[in-house]
Order: C-alpha cells, then structure tokens, then sequence
C-alpha cells in the first residue's frame, strides 16, 4: 500500500474512517438517543395501525380488478357528456375566478406581513397569522366552512380558492418582497419617495418574475383543488363524481376522473408553457 | 434661520503629525446660504465602535465638497446620516435650515428629501426595467423632461436597453440622471466612482461637475481618489476613524497632503 501523501489531513479516527466523516454525524448524547427512541416507537405503533397490512393489499387486488372491470369503458353518452361539460366549465370557472380574486387579496396580505415593507410595525405579525390561517387549513374545511354560510354551489368553491391563493400567494409574495434588492428601495428613498412609490417602482419590478411564476403555481393548485371542492357540496365536477361513485354509476366515475386528467394536465402545460415565456 | 459661521479648518488628530506643518489654510468663507448644518453628529451601531465622533460640517449653496478617508472612517455613514437613511446617535443636522435629524413624520422626512439627489456606488437601478423608466422613477410621479436629463447624462440612444445590460459606467449616468431629474438643489454622491475603471471614473467625475457645480448645484460626494477629491471639489473634508481631521480648500492642497489621510 503506498505512503499516504503527505498533503492529506493526518487521520485520527477509527481506522478506515476519516476525521471529516465522523465529524459529519452528530454526537450520540443521552437525549438523541431517548428522542430517536421516542421517534422509532411512534413510527413503529403507527405502522401497525393504519399501514396496509400484505394480506389486505393482496385480498383487495380482485375488487379492484372488477371495480376496474365497470369503470371500463367510460360513459359516452352525449347528454351526459354535455352535463360533464357543463360541470368542467364550472370548474375551471372556480378556480380561474378564485385565483385572480385571490392573487389580489394576496397583495395587501403580502405588503402588511412582508418585514421591512409593513405599515403595520409590530403588529405586522396579525397579517402573516392571517396568511397561515388561510394556508395551513385545508381547503376541504374551507370548502365546509363556505358551504354552511353561503350555501351548497359554485360561490362556496369560488370562496374557498380565494382564501387558498390568498393564503399561498399571499406568504411567497411577501417573501419575494423581503428577498429583492434593497438598493434600489435605498435609492428612491433618499430622494424622498413615498412607500407606494418604493413599491411601485423598486419592488414590484424586481419581484415580478417570482410573482408570476407563484401565480401560475396557484392557478395549477386551484384547477386541482376545485375538481374536489364539489364532493363537499362547494360546486365543479366533483358533485358529478361523487354522484356517480354514490349511485355505482362507475362508467360515469371513470368518464369524470378521465376529464379531470385531461384539464389538469392540460393546466399543467399551459402554465408550463407561460413560465417559460415569462421568464 | 441666521447662517452659521463657517467651521475653520483644524487639525483634529494627533495621529497625523504631517498635518501640523503642511496644514492648509482655511476655506475663504463661503458666501451661500447653508443647505446642510451638521453639528456634533455621534452615531454608533448598538454596541460596535463609534462611527462618527462629533463630525461638524456645513455644506452651503453651490461648492463642490468632497469627503475623503480610509474605509471605516464614517464617509459614507455621514452622507446617509445626512438623508437619514442612517438615524444618527447623537447631534444635529438641519438642512435648509430646519432640524431634519428631530423630524417625526416619515411624510416629513420624504419632503425634505425632495431637495436632495443622492447617488449611490452601487447605482441600486431596477435592472428588469429600462434605464429611462429608472430615470422616471426618480421623477417621483412629479416631474418632467426624463428624456432631457437621459439625454443630459449622454444616454440617449440607451433609453429603453434593460438597466441591466448596461456597463458599469452607464448605470452609474442613469443613477445620476434619476437623482437630478426631480431639480434638487444639492446632489450627494457616495463614492460615485468607485466601482469604475479609472477612465469611466473620470468621466462620471467630469459629468457631475457640469451637472451640478456649472448650473450652480452644490455637490458632496465621498471618494477614494486624491486626484478627484483634488481636481473636482472646492473644499476637502478629510474624515479618519469618525473625527473629522481637516477641512480645508482643495486649491491649497497637494496629493502628499491628503496621503496621511489614507494610512492606517
């Protein structure tokens, strides 16, 4: 074995194992060891409550065949495909409206909670609560919500995407704002320019990329989201598709969940396509 | 407000010895209504070194002042401190005769500031948009006669590039214009220069001169060169571990002079 070169750091671990990788993994104290205990139990119980188990798995391949089997072909039966149409029509109306009401709302949110831009100070913190609140809550609970107080249909979906986009909009406009230059804002402000004008002129031009590519983002969630909200009662296909699951009418199911492929991939592509353009 | 006298120029620092035979004579009081007044002006950033340790000065209307000193000799902490961008730890500063270090009110500040033009070393232009609609910026939504001064800073046929895509030197003409397009009647510029190759540096220092100090700007602005410092201003301020060290005519000195100024 040749002499080890004398550039290389000496070794002082284990032999066979370098300094730099021993360093790398932290040190074993009592409590990592008591939490990773802790983790493994909590993993291990969870495993063997609500994991499939391979007896189950492999008893459910048959039902899904045949579940599989009357799905197949989907439905094509013009006047239900026109009411598919109509439903898919309602959807993208949803998710398109909900989306520019809530990329509006998303601006002030954003400008309220972002630091450094708030005319709020310390109370800054109420706008980025509110912004989590609308994000971390799921948009099935925001489609309940809307749907006891304004009633079963597409205003209860419409509402629930606003307050989604409002709630991811809102939090990665705020941080494009922290994230821009601040030289420019510098620049304007030591001639006197007013809060609206650093906005206008030195923020939203730096940040206007980023704004868009989060826009599109949210416009891709709100089409997904808003094929769903109907199983809740909140408008779009997702009313169809419960129906149909509901009344064993599965040709009619895998016409709908087909529809829904299509839309959301062609969703995906267009604002893949915009992104690219924009960028 | 009644003009304040003149500071007469002084040796303030016993760590250059130089100073004490070459020292200059004093600035011929100038004639202009004072513009800025700043009076023992202490700032210090929470529990690090003081930065600026009694430093007063007064600029008045229409001299070319450039400030000069080592890196961390407060420069550039006093030419924000004047805009206050930097809020100052102790002292005063009134420009125009009112207390604008005692302002209370953001609208307050912001109006004051419309006087003023402050050029940056690092331009801070909005680089996705065009170098005219970075000129406009500076208009504030107020003024007028952007594609004068874009012309004025000898950028015409560069209007709508990206800013950028523009060279060093050309931000640095667009940063000048949107800080002399809404009329101020004093420019502040904060190493203007610096990030500049020598040539392209003489050139924005020859620009500022003609813009301001030959249609009766006044003029402040930091710098590193003895030869700008030296060539385009009237009156030399030399800072050195936040204490003012001279104040002096810029005719009456020589390079030798001002090199002490630069030691460590």
């Amino acid at each position: 074995m040749a002499d080890t070169p004398s550039s290389l750091p000496p070794r002082s671990g284990p032999p066979g194992r370098r300094a730099e990788d021993i360093a790398r993994w932290p040190r074993l104290t009592p409590l990592r060891f008591t939490l990773l205990v802790a983790v493994g139990a909590v993993l291990f119980a969870s495993i063997g409550e609500v994991a499939p188990s391979a007896d189950r798995v492999i008893g459910a391949i048959p039902r899904m065949g045949s579940l599989l089997d009357r799905m197949l072909p989907p439905e094509t039966d013009p006047a239900f495909l026109g009411r598919m149409g109509e439903r898919m029509v309602e959807t993208l109306q949803i998710a398109l409206v909900g989306t520019l009401f809530g990329i509006l709302l998303s601006f002030p949110l954003a400008w309220l909670s972002a630091a450094g831009f708030s005319p709020l100070g310390r109370l800054r913190w109420l706008a980025r609560a509110t912004v989590s609140l609308f994000r971390t809550v799921p948009d099935l609970v925001w489609a309940l919500f809307f749907v006891s107080a304004v009633g079963l249909g597409a205003i209860a979906g419409t509402l629930t995407i606003i307050v989604d986009t409002a709630g991811f909009c809102g939090r990665f406009f705020a941080e494009a704002m922290e994230d821009s230059d601040k030289r420019p804002r510098e620049a304007l402000e030591a001639v006197g320019a007013r809060r609206i004008d650093l906005l206008a002129a030195a923020v939203v031009p730096q940040c206007m990329p980023s704004f868009i590519n989060t826009s599109l983002f949210a416009l891709e969630l709100s089409v997904r989201s808003s094929v769903v909200l109907g199983i809740v009662g909140a408008g779009g296909i997702g009313q169809e598709l419960k129906s149909a699951f509901e009344l064993f009418q599965y040709s009619k199911a895998s016409a709908i969940i087909l529809a829904i492929f299509v839309i959301v991939l062609a969703m995906e592509h267009l604002t893949d396509r915009l992104r690219r353009r924009l960028g | 407000m009644a003009a304040r006298p003149h500071p007469a120029p002084r040796l303030r620092d016993a760590s250059v010895p130089e100073r004490t035979d070459a020292m200059p004579p004093p600035p011929a009081p100038a004639t202009g209504a004072a513009l800025i007044q700043a009076d023992n002006v202490r700032k210090r950033f929470d529990a690090g070194p003081i930065v600026l340790d009694g430093v007063s000065l007064t600029i008045r209307q229409g001299e070319r002042v450039a400030l000069i000193g080592a890196n961390g000799a407060g420069k550039s902490t006093l030419l924000r401190s004047v805009v206050g961008l930097v809020p100052i730890s102790g002292g005063t500063i009134d420009i125009l005769g009112q207390r604008f270090s005692q302002m209370p009110t953001r609208r307050q500040r912001a109006a004051m500031r419309r006087r003023l033009g402050f050029v940056f070393q690092f331009h801070g232009l909005v680089g996705r948009t065009s170098a005219l609609s970075n000129v406009v910026n500076g208009a504030l939504g107020q003024g007028h006669g952007w594609r004068a001064w874009h012309q004025a800073v000898g950028l015409a046929d560069r209007a709508t590039a990206r800013a950028d895509t523009l060279s060093g030197g050309q931000s640095q003409r667009v940063a000048i214009a949107r800080a002399l397009v809404h009329g101020p009647d004093l420019l502040i510029a904060d190493e203007p220069a610096a990030s500049l190759d020598p040539a392209a540096g003489l050139d924005i220092m020859r620009l500022f001169t003609r813009l301001t100090h030959e249609n009766g700007r006044t003029l402040v602005y930091t710098t590193h060169d003895m030869r700008h410092a030296l060539e385009h201003s009237d009156r030399i301020v030399a800072l050195k571990a936040g204490r003012m060290v001279f104040d002096a005519v810029a005719a009456d000195l020589t390079e030798r002079d001002l090199e002490p100024i630069f030691r460590g």
